[in-house]
């Protein structure tokens, strides 16, 4: 299976981490225990622990974005790493360099962990073939294939919410088959042992043998949703419009879109998630998203958290090793 | 220069022949089996005890990489490795750069195959100019500058009054289309069969239907316009039962398919492995079975390298990034004999797949040990197994997919026109 024997060193911990697929249970657990305790530092008045103090972290993003970029720098700053941004689509890459080529010039530079945001699947798989021994990768999503640090912090959210993850019934709505969010979603759900998980769009946006993830498909909002103890939506992206997968909008959101009425189908204290940026209107109803059920908000600062919690982890290093947290 | 090969096993599926017998040979012919020709006298003795012999192999498709690509492998380099494999005639599809769609191509590929002097080559046409798919090719003039068929070779011909148009050109030039079945639209970007693997890796799919339909397409038109139809690259079982049924129907068609897809499926990408990059796609193993089923039934005439060697930059990148095809004519002979031993199919099928029946597809002289035929001929030792070692590959390409694989069977020599242009020790 995918990510395993190159994931973990040899004593089993966390070198990069390119997906959860295929990673132990007590390992994601671990992640968000870890989380857990760093959680507390961005709370405080000096937010910073000397964890990764001297270390130079690189955020290689060959795809444009915002938050995810973002969260990752404060993440390292927060861990007293250096930290470096490289925009490589605008940069060596478009000069004609190879991805290998830029990655061992950044190599000769010290780096000891390499961010990577890519638009094809697979490529920090591939980068986390390519480097030296002594340097770590993360995922920060690759293609359609995984984003495995928005997934950890979802579970994060979840289980902050629910404290337990083994009764639950989660519904992942939207563009499944474009979409990294939802399949490291899937394998991190399937691992810490909910007790359903389903995904509900019009067939377009689903791949093909998806219920081999062992995922629950529906077709139709009401039905899926009917129960729920979590609703996890996806961004859909205008490009979709495009091509033969949808009609429009406006039909998207009269079919799939969640609004206060459809949440009524699910249990009360559902909460109702979303890795954002929002689509108002589209995927989802403003006052849902702006409303009691939702954690939109809180996503994004345990975002933070559990990234430092997975920068650390592949470093080596512990909330315990550092004197000001324990 | 006379040759006497002895003790020899001869397997010849042409000729039902099998069994211990001596092979003469007279400048560049096979003049007798067994009956020593009156007054022959031998300037070279090959002992084949112990030893199979087999006329040599007839590869349907095969890229050698010149003109164009010189910098993933010669003429020379990759004739070497195809006769190491006892491989002796060599089809190659008209996708070089540029196109082989003007005759100084054609001239051009001569000049090589001249120069190597290991194997006969026998270039495809372009079907359109630049395989484009929009304008027909000089499809006359370059049969008569020595193409064998007409291919657009993996490029789509969107356009189905244009294929229809170069069917009904290209049967009366005489000349049997090659054709490769991928619906364009359909393939859609796609790298990988489109199924579990490619949901769970997130690799965009190529749907089954991108090659039946494009098939389904095609048969219609080989319908319409009789052409002389010779499918390549099947990957999928229901092909193999559309083509049966065309056969049944009494068209005139063939096929062939690649020895990867009989051995390997979807899962061997396993962790993005690009060196299963592959087009068309490998799919899973009820596919794979059935094209197996497909030789067996005969079917399927033909099983080819489909050699693509490659430069190592070429599969360094996320697999989508990467260029498809694998470095694979060393090792069709022997992986053959891997599907022998398993049992999967029988020795003589499988030597006619690589002999005789694409021979025959060509509508070349070639692929039997018949007295009067060229003396291509292929000695195995069938009693050897060798271990696929990258490092060790004679290609220029090094991206096999059967790394690390123990296969059966080693050729001791390969004869091209009466001479040795292989020999193991």
């Amino acid at each position: 299976m995918t990510g395993n024997k190159i994931q973990l060193d040899t004593n089993g911990n966390l070198k990069h981490f390119l997906t959860t697929e295929g990673l132990s249970q007590s390992l994601l657990r671990s992640i968000l225990d870890h989380a857990e305790s760093f959680a507390s530092v961005g709370e405080r008045a000096v937010k910073k622990v000397p964890l990764l103090r001297g270390k130079t972290i690189a955020n290689l993003f060959f795809e444009p974005s915002t938050r995810t970029r973002t969260t990752f720098e404060l993440a390292a700053k927060r861990l007293s790493a250096d930290i470096l941004n490289l925009n490589i689509s605008t940069s060596a890459t478009s000069k004609g360099e190879t991805l290998s080529d830029t990655l061992h010039t950044l190599e000769a530079m010290h780096c000891d962990m390499f961010v990577v945001r890519h638009a094809n699947s697979g490529a920090a798989h591939y980068i986390a073939t390519q480097v030296a021994p002594h340097i770590s990768v993360i995922n920060a999503g690759d293609g359609r294939h995984a984003h495995p640090t928005q997934a950890m912090l979802d579970m994060f959210t979840i289980r902050r919410h629910k404290k337990t993850f083994e009764n639950l019934r989660v519904a992942i709505v939207g563009d499944i088959l474009h979409s990294r969010v939802a399949r490291s979603e899937i394998h991190a759900l399937s691992t810490l042992g909910v007790l359903e998980t389903r995904i509900i769009a019009p067939q377009t946006l689903i791949p093909k043998d998806v219920e081999n993830l062992g995922v629950q498909v529906f077709h139709d909002m009401d039905e899926g949703l009917n129960g729920v103890d979590v609703v996890m939506m996806l961004r859909l992206q205008k490009e979709r419009m495009r091509g033969a997968l949808l009609p429009s909008e406006y039909e998207y959101f009269q079919r799939y879109g969640l609004t206060s009425k459809r949440l009524e189908k699910a249990k009360s204290d559902v909460i109702v998630m979303h890795p954002g940026p929002i689509n108002r209107g589209v995927e989802i109803a403003s006052d849902v998203a702006d409303g009691e059920r939702s954690v939109i908000l809180q996503q994004v600062s345990h975002g933070i958290a559990v990234r430092m919690a997975v920068m650390a982890m592949t470093m080596g290093r512990s909330p315990e090793d550092s004197g000001t947290l324990a | 220069m006379r040759i006497v090969i002895e003790n020899g096993r001869l397997l010849d599926p042409a000729k039902k022949l099998d069994g211990k017998q001596d092979l003469y040979i007279v400048d560049g012919k096979i003049v007798s089996l067994k009956m020593k020709p009156d007054g022959f006298e031998s300037d070279l003795q090959i002992d084949a005890k112990d030893k199979v012999v087999l006329p040599g192999l007839v590869d349907l498709c095969a890229r050698l990489r010149e003109p164009g690509y010189a910098h993933k492998a010669t003429f020379q380099s990759e004739c070497y490795a195809a006769n190491s494999s006892g491989i002796t005639s060599i089809c190659c599809p008209p996708d070089t750069k540029p196109v082989i769609d003007t005759t100084a191509v054609v001239d051009l590929i001569h000049q090589r195959t001249r120069d190597a002097n290991r194997a006969n080559v026998y270039p495809l046409a372009a079907l359109t100019l630049g395989l484009k798919g929009e304008h027909l090719a000089e499809m006359d003039t370059l049969r008569r500058a020595g193409c064998i068929g007409v291919s657009n070779g993996l490029a789509p011909i969107e356009n189905t009054e244009v294929l229809r148009r170069a069917f009904e050109y290209a049967h009366s030039c005489g000349l049997t289309v090659y054709f490769f079945a991928e619906d364009y639209s359909l393939k859609n970007n796609g790298v990988v069969h489109e199924g579990p693997v490619s949901t769970r890796l997130g690799l965009p799919g190529i749907p089954e239907t991108a090659e039946t339909v494009a098939l389904s397409r095609a048969l219609l038109l080989v319908e319409q316009t009789q052409v002389k139809a010779h499918f390549c690259r099947l990957s999928t079982a229901r092909s193999v039962s559309m083509i049966a049924a065309g056969q049944e129907q009494g068209l005139p068609v063939t096929a062939d398919v690649s020895i990867c897809n009989l051995h390997l499926t979807e899962m061997d990408i396993a962790d993005y492995n690009s060196d299963c990059h592959l087009q068309p796609p490998l799919r899973n193993e009820r596919d794979r079975k059935g094209l197996i089923e497909g030789i067996n039934k005969g079917v399927i005439a033909a099983v080819c390298s489909d050699h693509q060697p490659h430069d190592a930059d070429a599969k360094a990148a996320p697999f989508s990034q990467t260029e498809a095809g694998a470095s694979t004519i060393e090792h069709l002979l022997p992986l053959m004999l891997h599907l022998v031993n398993r049992k999967e199919i029988k020795l003589e099928q499988a030597i006619a797949a690589l002999t005789s029946q694409p021979a025959n597809i060509l509508g070349i002289n070639k692929g039997t040990l018949a007295a009067g035929s060229d003396a291509d001929i292929c000695i195995l030792d069938l009693d050897s197994s060798n271990n696929v070692d990258q490092a060790s590959l004679h290609s220029a390409g090094k991206n096999t997919p059967f790394k690390g694989w123990e296969l059966p069977g080693q050729v001791t020599h390969t004869l091209y026109n009466g001479n040795v242009v292989f020999n193991k020790n």
